[in-house]
């Protein structure tokens, strides 16, 4: 009963949260909403036993997207005008759009067959095969490791895209602009003292998740963030996005996962087919070639593009 | 005895804890202005949050989840000092009291 009480306070506070994020005026507050909403959505995932994904939403939906949206809103204020209040047909078909999705989304959810059709229990029968005790990550880095090895690649495409807004005279050059703060003020404090600890629980999400709730994107996400609390406190710069081991470090996560995969081919039976005896220390070889490539990604995607030139 | 004992701290720490959250809260939507509202919503919900925890401690499953959630407070800790340092210095630059 009192369960019951919570999770419709809480649906009720999400909900609540997601429609002052839709009529908020002002920009930041708006994306302030955004990042609160993805902290109370994990709340919701760990009530639906997902702590993987409640992770997730934390260190991306919440985190990540509200470090983008803010740089984004910042860069708008004073420059974008919000377009006059729409006139009441525009309301009408908008409102009927969204109740037509909401109506659909609905109806498709009640009429999911009991029990749904899955493959849980597929993946959990083949536990053994990778000595692995988290079925998330037996799911995403072994069952369906071609999904993630995609993933990787798409995230470095996400940077490509983000680089090529740069001007030409810019290319090569460090991302965003340059960040001076007081040496001794309260950031390049929390700068100092929060990175190690956030390194160390970086990869301990990474570690744990063999048999806990984990994984290599969550942990590369807190680096990421730690690294970028250490250049906006000024303590260090963004590297020049043309440095050689910048654009080797960007490519090392999907690098070795295609390798390990070849050799699945040569050795084994397919793409990607780890050898039994061999399967956890692959693994484990791939996620941590995959949480540097994707802390440094995410904290370049973080940290803008290119406009410096790379001798600034 | 001593489950009792550890049952009334958990009971008392922790709605001590919720009582600071409460003023906090109040604090937060009633004082005029930002520095004010920083000052009622950083100290009582610190202090609240490691009467939580505190109260939690006895409940622990082992001393390892118990360091775990002293760490969390410690980590509260500093980033809510910290981060409300910065929101009063950029209050105070900007001169503005919205």
């Amino acid at each position: 009963m009192t369960a019951r009480l919570l999770d419709v306070g809480l649906v009720l506070v999400v909900l609540g949260m997601a429609a002052w994020i839709i009529v908020a005026r002002q920009t930041v507050a708006a994306v302030m909403g955004f990042v609160a909403y993805g902290l109370l959505l994990s709340l919701v995932w760990l009530r639906l036993g997902a702590p993987d994904v409640a992770l997730t939403e934390v260190a991306i939906g919440g985190g990540l997207s509200g470090v983008l949206m803010l740089g984004a809103a910042g860069r708008l204020r004073g420059v974008w005008q919000p377009p006059s209040e729409p006139g009441f047909p525009r309301r009408a078909v908008a409102a009927a759009l969204s109740a037509v999705v909401v109506v659909g989304l609905v109806v498709s959810l009640l009429s999911l067959p009991d029990p749904p059709p899955t493959l849980a229990l597929a993946a959990a029968a083949n536990a053994d095969a990778t000595t692995i005790g988290n079925p998330v990550t037996n799911v995403l880095m072994a069952f369906r490791a071609m999904d993630t090895m995609l993933e990787k690649v798409v995230l470095l495409l996400a940077l490509i895209g983000a680089w090529s807004l740069a001007p030409d005279r810019f290319w090569g050059g460090r991302p965003g602009q340059c960040h001076r703060a007081d040496p001794n003020g309260p950031l390049a404090f929390l700068a100092r003292v929060l990175t190690p600890v956030g390194i160390v629980v970086g990869f301990y999400v990474l570690w744990v998740s063999a048999e806990y709730p984990g994984g290599a994107f969550q942990g590369g996400t807190l680096l990421a963030a730690m690294w970028l609390l250490v250049m906006m406190a000024g303590l260090t710069d963004a590297p020049p996005t043309g440095r050689r081991w910048v654009r080797l470090i960007l490519i090392a996560g999907p690098a070795v996962f295609l390798l390990v995969g070849l050799g699945g081919m040569l050795l084994g039976d397919a793409f990607l087919a780890y050898p039994v005896a061999w399967a956890k220390p692959l693994i484990l070889a791939i996620e941590l070639a995959m949480i540097v490539t994707v802390a440094v990604t995410l904290g370049l995607l973080m940290a803008g593009v290119p406009e410096r030139s790379a001798r600034e | 005895m001593t489950t009792f004992a550890a049952n009334l701290l958990t009971v008392v720490a922790v709605s001590a804890g919720l009582f600071f959250f409460l003023a906090g809260t109040v604090g937060l939507l009633r004082f005029p202005d930002t520095l004010t509202r920083l000052h009622a919503i950083t100290k009582a919900d610190t202090l609240g949050l490691g009467l939580v925890v505190l109260g939690l401690l006895p409940r622990a499953a082992s001393p390892g989840v118990a360091l775990k959630l002293v760490g969390v407070w410690l980590l509260t800790l500093l980033a809510s000092g910290s981060v409300s340092q910065l929101i009063a210095r950029a209050v105070r630059r900007e001169g503005s009291s919205a």
